[in-house]
């Protein structure tokens, strides 16, 4: 039993991507939060997974045989909200109420009264382990679902990623697609300086997964890196990605995984966003 | 405590197949029977407890019952979080089973001195905590996990306690049971070492005193009526556990009574100041140096029974 017609597949995923990039722009804006430059860094992969590939339904958000997607680097949880407004998961003027007194739009992603997420995190490491228990299930019970998880580079300092790693391979999880936002920053330096991930294909290809790498800003090469497994193995997406993607004082810069654009800054910022085709 | 568990989960496995099993690679022979008669609801996780009780809480996500089992402290505060998280908060029909409450594995040190976990595991929001403290109720508390909705604790003793068993009597999640009748003092217990509550009640019964006793096998939620009516009704109130005096049933209770407005005319907490022990050796042995023993329990009551009423 899959979603027979999923409505926001056939999305033009261009646009799904700058509408989700100028949600984050105003939601952390307008609440004061942080974490910009890791929502701009995953709005392609968030619109490919949503224009191209997730079968989910809006109108049936429980859906038993909707694909399940876990946003483990929860701390972007606005692009999540973002996309899943654009999605029709819930009205796009809920986004203003984003990380504000009152607003069950947490800053990071909560499932409380949120159609369409499927696991509120924020603690890094979770997501992976839980997204390979539901992918157990599918797998025990014959449904063809598959499940997606997407992790920060950072976050793959937490050991209990490789505990869930280990166990998905174990199990052959073929339907289980974990993602790697893979650009290069963490919270206070770049990976490289803080605890090396490199080399990082080798890593997972050596626990059994099947390892695939493609530029997370290239939409036709994630929709085929996306695809599932023909190995009966989990798959991996280690996707290029810039932190801050999409407007210029903002890519590779450290400090916008914590500064609120404002005033001229978020002008700016606007400006470069709604000028992208 | 842990064959009884395990047999329960069986005669449910069986019946239910959405019941799961997952172990942290510990239970050496236990699941021979389940794992042959139940293959596909038995999962050794290894040595990984944050990654079981993740995987745990995405299967009940989908659907199903499951159970994470390890000893002592692993199954708990290694994965805190994953229990707190992805099961708690999103009410996820996960189990959570560990063997070997208090000083059941007291001669392995500190690692395995299970001292802390209800304070830690009954502070957190949307879980029911079971400890039961004999054979019948640890078989009870096993079904009461699988008809609790949500996230539970079941916290066995390696020991299998005097049985308390009477005709007639309920388990009833969140209800204190009564084990014995009396009205000098109360004594609420919970877990194994209500074996020692009911030794000294046996003692202080030659010398004229009565002592209800109370099996708190429910720790949260607490049964705040049946605690409320002993302090009302009886001289002196004592609580008593092989865990940390920090947050264990003794606050526990202490907290229902102040905050219902009673006052027990005597009160004592009996269980471990909060320090570590590097003195190993068996359950009784360390029971009777750290004064939770019987005897130690009977003295505890005649002094508290002589002792100054609390203060209004």
């Amino acid at each position: 039993m899959v979603v027979d017609h999923p409505s926001c597949l056939g999305k033009d995923t261009r646009q799904l991507a700058k509408a989700i990039r100028l949600h984050c722009l105003r939601m952390t804006s307008t609440g004061g939060s942080s974490h910009i430059g890791s929502c701009l860094s995953i709005a392609d992969i968030l619109a490919v997974l949503y224009g191209r590939c997730l079968r989910v339904e809006p109108s049936q958000p429980k859906h038993p045989g909707r694909d399940r997607f876990i946003l483990s680097k929860g701390h972007a949880g606005a692009a999540v909200y973002a996309t899943l407004a654009e999605c029709g998961f819930m009205p796009t003027a809920k986004l203003a109420t984003h990380y504000q007194d009152g607003s069950d739009l947490s800053g990071h992603v909560s499932h409380k009264g949120i159609p369409g997420v499927e696991l509120s995190t924020g603690s890094l490491g979770h997501g992976l382990g839980v997204a390979a228990g539901m992918a157990l299930a599918a797998q025990q019970s014959g449904q063809p679902h598959r499940v997606v998880a997407l992790l920060s580079d950072g976050e793959c300092d937490e050991g209990s990623n490789w505990e869930a790693i280990l166990f998905a391979a174990h199990h052959r999880l073929d339907r289980l697609l974990a993602i790697v936002d893979y650009n290069k920053i963490q919270s206070l330096d770049e990976v490289d300086k803080t605890i090396r991930l490199e080399p990082f294909t080798a890593k997972w290809e050596a626990f059994g997964w099947e390892v695939r790498r493609c530029d997370g800003h290239d939409h036709e090469a994630m929709a085929a890196a996306f695809a599932p497994s023909r190995e009966r193995r989990p798959v991996v997406v280690i996707a290029d990605t810039i932190k801050g993607k999409g407007v210029s004082f903002m890519e590779h810069q450290v400090l916008w995984h914590y500064r609120t654009a404002r005033g001229e800054e978020f002008s700016a910022a606007l400006l470069e966003l709604e000028a992208q085709s | 405590m842990r064959d009884t568990f395990i047999a329960r989960l069986l005669r449910h496995a069986l019946a239910d197949p959405s019941i799961v099993l997952i172990t942290g690679d510990l239970g050496f022979k236990v699941f021979d029977e389940f794992r042959a008669k139940c293959p596909g609801q038995f999962l050794n996780a290894g040595v990984a407890e944050q990654n079981m009780t993740a995987i745990a809480a995405g299967m009940a996500l989908e659907g199903r019952i499951v159970f994470t089992y390890s000893i002592a402290n692993f199954s708990t505060l290694r994965c805190l979080e994953q229990i707190r998280n992805d099961a708690c908060y999103h009410g996820a029909a996960v189990k959570v089973v560990s063997i070997g409450g208090g000083f059941s594995y007291g001669s392995l040190g500190i690692s395995h001195h299970a001292t802390e976990d209800l304070a830690i595991i009954r502070s957190l929001p949307d879980i029911t905590v079971f400890s039961p403290g004999d054979l019948w109720e640890a078989a009870e508390a096993t079904s009461a996990c699988i008809a609790t909705s949500g996230t539970c604790y079941l916290r066995l003793d390696k020991a299998a306690g005097k049985p308390t068993y009477r005709e007639g009597d309920l388990f009833v999640p969140g209800r204190m049971r009564t084990v014995r009748g009396g009205t000098d003092v109360c004594v609420v217990v919970t877990g194994g070492i209500l074996e020692e509550a009911q030794a000294a009640a046996d003692t202080l019964a030659t010398e004229g005193i009565s002592v209800r006793i109370l099996s708190a096998h429910t720790i949260r939620p607490l049964d705040a009526e049946a605690v409320v009516e002993a302090a009302r009704s009886c001289t002196a109130m004592l609580t008593l556990e092989e865990h940390t005096l920090h947050g264990g049933l003794g606050g526990a209770v202490a907290e229902v009574l102040l905050d219902n407005g009673v006052m027990p005319r005597r009160f004592r907490r009996l269980g471990l100041a909060g320090t570590f022990s590097s003195i190993v050796g068996s359950q009784v042995y360390l029971r009777q140096r750290y004064g939770i023993d019987a005897r130690a329990v009977a003295e505890a009551v005649r002094s508290t029974l002589a002792g100054p009423t609390c203060a209004v």
